[in-house]
């Protein structure tokens, strides 16, 4: 049984409507249907395994690169079916960013790193332009004041936080509508992740921002949202402060609680 | 002398000393307690088996390689030696057909004296035999016996077989490291003599190659041993134009093959292009100088060229290009494939296409092993011999007409060696220096490459 709270469709950034995503013969995800809203951070929690990567990558269609990865039923941004086959991918992918576990910034100088996606789409007419976007994107990614005096270095001698907030400037300086985070933090310590945890509080509102956490902190902490799911289903879906203490699903209660996962 | 029975004698004394050493140490076992050893019986009987059996295994090797000189020395002491002529080429001959006819290598001699000196070398071989395999077989037993003393019911033999077993692994990775050093010293030694006739600057600088075999040595000779034509004919061949083939042709299909291809597509296309790698040289050969090259010279008559050669550089050069598509685009494929698929996802997920992403973010990032893939390639073409052989031709020039016919270090090193100059002749001698330019150029070429691929690792571990 699917339960999630549907929003006002007028609010919805993205809506799925009974997303269903096999890998092979794997049903990874089983007629999932949620609304996300603009000025929310939604977190998606559950066991690994649940499917909430599967949903998050089916947002921006990154589940395309899988080889015999196949997604049934109706994702739209702005009321717009992403997976018609008329859709330009590479400009879903501009308006809906993503942040990876890993930090993977490429192998190029910091500032590189963040020109990249401003360059591929022609953002910058000239170099002061370029360098513009490549400040304002450092600064809202809170990495400006560490890394000015050496925009020319290696984006991957970078300390984990760094690299990883460096992936966030990158994805910012496209000028997405959407942030996808997919357990952001995941592979950096304490105090590099309160930064992040910090940093996706300052970037609410601006964009809309799902993050994907294993951290049932982390999702009370930053989210105003949370979807809760469970062998490839959307469980429950709501505010935040619901789901935490006042769960309408025995299996959300269980989980929260930490009596499995 | 051969080694064979002293051999099958230690082998024999080995296994005398692995029976024996067995049925001691199941004795130590039985009067144990607990029935049980530090090490298995077996590794008992090994330890002594290899203690009797390697020491004098390989002293039997060694002897058969040394006494024949003892055995020259011995003869030369015999009365009948006296008359040999003082020193130079005919000793020697004469001493080759003794000991020839000693051994019943051969029934006859040339030389009358070669005769006399057969008793006096059946005496020292047999003499030398005997000491030989005496010695073998007491080193044997001495070894032997010393390990089978040192079994206790306590004894590590299980440590001390794996010692044994470490070595002899060492030694056999040593054996191709010690062989590049021999190969090296043995060109050193002919290059240095070839230098005596030609100085290097003349060989290395010069840009007329012209060595008459048959000419007398002499001060004239030393300026046609100019190497330089030698050389741009196998920068331009092997460097310059089977790159301009290999590079492109093997880049695009490594990135077909890691980001494009299907699954299915990629196991069957990548071995196929891997076997390209296994077609023997000399059948490359034959398409250059059969197929290519007369192509090539209706393309130059076509454009115009007066007289186009029908060996040509440039059909030399396609076809090695293409042998070496598959050393480019392994290594490129490989290249890539390390690339962390984080890093694709990251360009893609900004919304690169999938061209952005491989121009933009793999190859930079696999750009180390791509480079060392094409340095190794390039070592092996500039070292590659039977399609230059038979389509480049044989005309040293300095040119820059990839139509006209040039030669290389490696034809000319065959063409010196198969010609009829006698060995001590500064043309035959030349090819010796050739091969030492070449040994160095792709030793360099490798050890760079090599040292790029380790840099290359260590980044992405």
């Amino acid at each position: 049984m699917t339960t999630y709270h549907e929003l006002d469709p007028v609010e919805a950034k993205i809506a799925a409507r009974d997303v269903s995503v096999f890998y092979g013969d794997q049903q990874a995800l089983d007629r999932v249907s949620i609304d996300i809203g603009t000025e929310y951070v939604t977190a998606f929690i559950g066991p690994s395994g649940c499917g909430k990567s599967t949903l998050l990558r089916t947002f921006n269609r990154m589940n395309d690169t899988i080889a015999n990865a196949r997604v049934e039923g109706e994702v739209r941004l702005d009321g717009v079916d992403i997976y018609r086959s008329d859709l330009d991918v590479v400009q879903l992918r501009a308006r809906v960013g993503m942040v990876f576990q890993k930090p993977n910034p490429f192998p190029k100088s910091i500032y590189e790193n963040v020109a990249y996606g401003p360059r591929i789409h022609g953002l910058a007419v000239n170099r002061t332009e370029l360098d513009a976007i490549v400040e304002r994107s450092l600064r809202r990614a809170g990495l400006w004041d560490e890394v000015k005096d050496r925009l020319s270095d290696s984006g991957t001698a970078l300390s984990g936080g760094q690299q990883q907030r460096l992936c966030i400037a990158r994805a910012i300086a496209v000028d997405p509508e959407v942030i996808l985070m997919d357990e952001p933090c995941s592979a950096l310590d304490p105090i590099a992740t309160a930064r992040i945890e910090e940093l996706i509080g300052e970037l609410k509102g601006r964009y809309a921002i799902v993050i994907v956490t294993h951290s049932m902190q982390q999702a009370a902490r930053v989210s105003q949202r949370t979807a809760f799911f469970h062998l490839g289903r959307m469980v429950e879906y709501g505010k935040t402060s619901d789901i935490f203490t006042n769960p309408r699903e025995e299996r959300t209660k269980d989980y929260i609680t930490g009596r499995y996962g | 002398m051969s080694p064979v029975i002293p051999l099958l004698l230690v082998l024999g004394l080995a296994t005398v000393g692995w029976l024996v050493a067995r049925a001691r140490a199941r004795i130590f076992r039985r009067a144990r307690p607990g029935g049980r050893l530090d090490s298995r019986p077996q590794y008992h009987a090994w330890f002594v088996a290899l203690c009797a059996g390697l020491p004098a295994g390989l002293f039997a090797l060694a002897w058969s390689a040394f006494s024949p000189g003892l055995v020259v020395m011995r003869v030369l002491q015999a009365p009948a030696a006296a008359a040999l002529p003082a020193e130079g080429i005919l000793r020697d001959a004469i001493l080759a057909e003794a000991g020839a006819l000693a051994t019943r290598h051969a029934t006859g001699a040339f030389h009358p004296l070669a005769r006399t000196l057969v008793p006096a070398f059946e005496q020292a071989i047999a003499h030398y035999a005997q000491v030989g395999l005496a010695v073998t077989l007491l080193l044997g037993f001495a070894t032997g016996t010393w390990a089978f003393l040192r079994l206790r019911p306590d004894f590590r033999a299980r440590t001390q077989v794996e010692r044994m077993i470490m070595a002899a692994l060492l030694l056999a990775s040593l054996a191709a490291i010690l062989t590049t050093f021999g190969i090296f010293a043995s060109l050193l030694a002919e290059t240095w003599r070839f230098f005596r006739f030609v100085p290097p600057g003349d060989f290395l600088f010069g840009n007329h190659w012209s060595p008459d075999p048959m000419a007398d040595v002499g001060p004239v000779a030393t300026d046609s041993y100019g190497a330089l034509p030698l050389f741009w004919g196998t920068f331009a061949i092997g460097v310059v134009i089977a790159m301009l083939v290999a590079i492109p042709l093997g880049l695009m299909s490594a990135i077909h093959l890691t980001q494009y291809a299907s699954p299915a597509l990629r196991r069957w296309v990548k071995p196929m292009l891997e076997m390209l790698a296994g077609v023997p040289t000399v059948v490359y050969g034959y398409f250059a100088a059969l197929t290519v090259a007369p192509a090539v010279r209706r393309l130059g008559e076509a454009l115009g060229l007066a007289n186009p050669s029908s060996e040509s550089a440039l059909a030399a050069g396609l076809v090695m290009g293409i042998m070496i598509i598959p050393f480019v685009s392994s290594m490129a494929d490989d290249a890539i494939a390390a690339v962390p698929a984080e890093m694709r996802d990251g360009s893609l997920a900004l919304g690169a296409t999938r061209f952005e992403t491989i121009h933009r973010v793999l190859i930079p990032a696999a750009l180390p092993g791509i480079v060392a893939g094409i340095m190794l390639a390039i070592s092996r073409a500039i070292g590659e011999t039977m399609i230059v052989v038979m389509a480049a031709g044989a005309t040293a020039r300095l040119t820059a007409n990839p139509f006209e016919s040039m030669t290389t270090v490696t034809f000319q090193i065959v063409a010196m060696l198969t010609g009829e100059g006698s060995f001590d002749h500064p043309a035959t001698l030349s090819a010796f220096a050739l091969g030492m330019v070449l040994f160095l150029v792709t030793l360099a070429l490798n050890f760079v490459a090599l040292r790029v691929v380790l840099r290359f690792r260590q980044a992405y571990d």
